[in-house]
């Protein structure tokens, strides 16, 4: 495997052939804000708060850190007057759903984004795809995945297979950056397979 | 729709996963929608999830999920239908068949959907059921053509 050397914010990177500009930076020490990635699932490039400016053969462009491959030459930079204003604008399109998120206000905070800039939407899902990729990729359980499409798009348990595996592995809980997964989680067993005797170990607050 | 149906229109695509969304057209086709027995038992032939099934199942709005009627009726109300006297046709057929947009009658018979624009808007007020188009309505004609179907 071959080694390419590319330029992150002045720095001079080396990076292995077919990384992402995402992995690059990291092995620097660069910090790239993201809220859809996820070392073990593939790059899905949905959240856009990576957005990085690239420089290559003289041109600058705006591209997405997690799935844009390095290359030998491309000077990249990660903060600007420019990207910031993109990540303020996206960060304040989620707090839209979800105001109280703890990762995206401590984002906020530091992007400046102001919470009650946009209407509040009904979902709490910002659609990173982290439960449904995990599930899919890591677990190969399937539990949990996307309907529907644009605005509409929500994620959806199938009750028969989260009935049997979900309640044991919850491991895409920690994962979902709003915390609406769980509430759907919650949602679909409250609905399709009640739990007589639900144990009270905090994931999931006891019903009396 | 019997697994039975389901299994030769398998295996009339190969039962290969990439053949997925020509399987479920065919099943659309002849079952007027996609039962969730049929979903399972495609998913488990082609082996692929049932989550993949159901997103693609709900991307398409050329799936229905929930049953659909033999006779599909599309209601113009475009511009120019609108203009036109698209409403009261719509009215009508809704008085006439009982049912509002984006349902479908208890026996099956009819599904009403209301669209923006069929194209023929010299037509106006146009009424499209199962691909046949019936242009320049009145009411009392509406209620006709209804009739018509079985």
């Amino acid at each position: 495997m071959s080694e390419i050397v590319l330029e992150i914010d002045g720095k001079k990177v080396t990076a292995r052939e077919g990384a992402t500009v995402l992995e690059a930076a990291a092995s620097a020490g660069v910090r790239i804000p993201t809220l859809c990635h996820h070392e073990k699932l593939e790059p899905y490039g949905s959240c856009r708060l990576c957005t990085v400016e690239v420089e290559a053969g003289g041109r600058t462009r705006l591209v997405v850190a997690c799935v844009y491959p390095a290359a030998d030459g491309l000077r990249v930079r990660t903060r600007s007057d420019k990207i910031d204003r993109i990540r303020k604008l996206i960060l304040e399109l989620y707090l839209a759903h979800a105001p109280d998120a703890a990762g995206l206000r401590d984002l906020a905070e530091e992007y400046g984004a102001d919470r009650d800039r946009f209407d509040k939407e009904a979902s709490f899902c910002i659609q990173c795809g982290l439960c449904v990729r995990y599930c899919a990729e890591v677990k190969k359980k399937h539990a949990v995945g996307f309907v529907d499409r644009g605005w509409r798009k929500e994620i959806c348990f199938v009750p028969e297979i989260a009935a049997e595996t979900c309640w044991d592995c919850r491991e895409c809980f920690p994962l979902c950056p709003t915390e609406a997964l769980q509430a759907a989680y919650v949602f679909v067993e409250a609905l399709k397979f009640p739990r007589e005797d639900p144990p009270g170990d905090g994931a999931v607050p006891e019903r009396s | 729709m019997e697994n039975e149906r389901v299994d030769q229109i398998i295996d009339k695509h190969g039962a290969e996963p990439s053949g997925l969304i020509q399987i479920l057209l065919e099943i659309q086709s002849e079952n007027n929608w996609l039962p969730k027995s049929a979903l399972e038992r495609v998913g488990e032939r082609l082996g692929v999830p049932l989550t993949r099934i159901q997103h693609i199942a709900t991307f398409y709005k050329a799936f229905s999920l929930v049953p659909k009627g033999r006779n599909k009726v599309h209601i113009c109300m475009g511009t120019a239908c609108h203009v036109r006297g698209a409403q009261r046709v719509l009215d009508t057929v809704q008085d006439v068949i009982g049912i509002k947009p984006g349902e479908t009658d208890l026996d099956l018979k009819f599904s009403l959907e209301t669209v923006n624009c069929l194209g023929c808007c010299a037509l106006g007020p146009v009424m499209e059921i199962n691909g046949k188009t019936h242009g320049k309505l009145t009411p009392a004609e509406t209620a006709n053509v209804l009739k018509s179907y079985e």
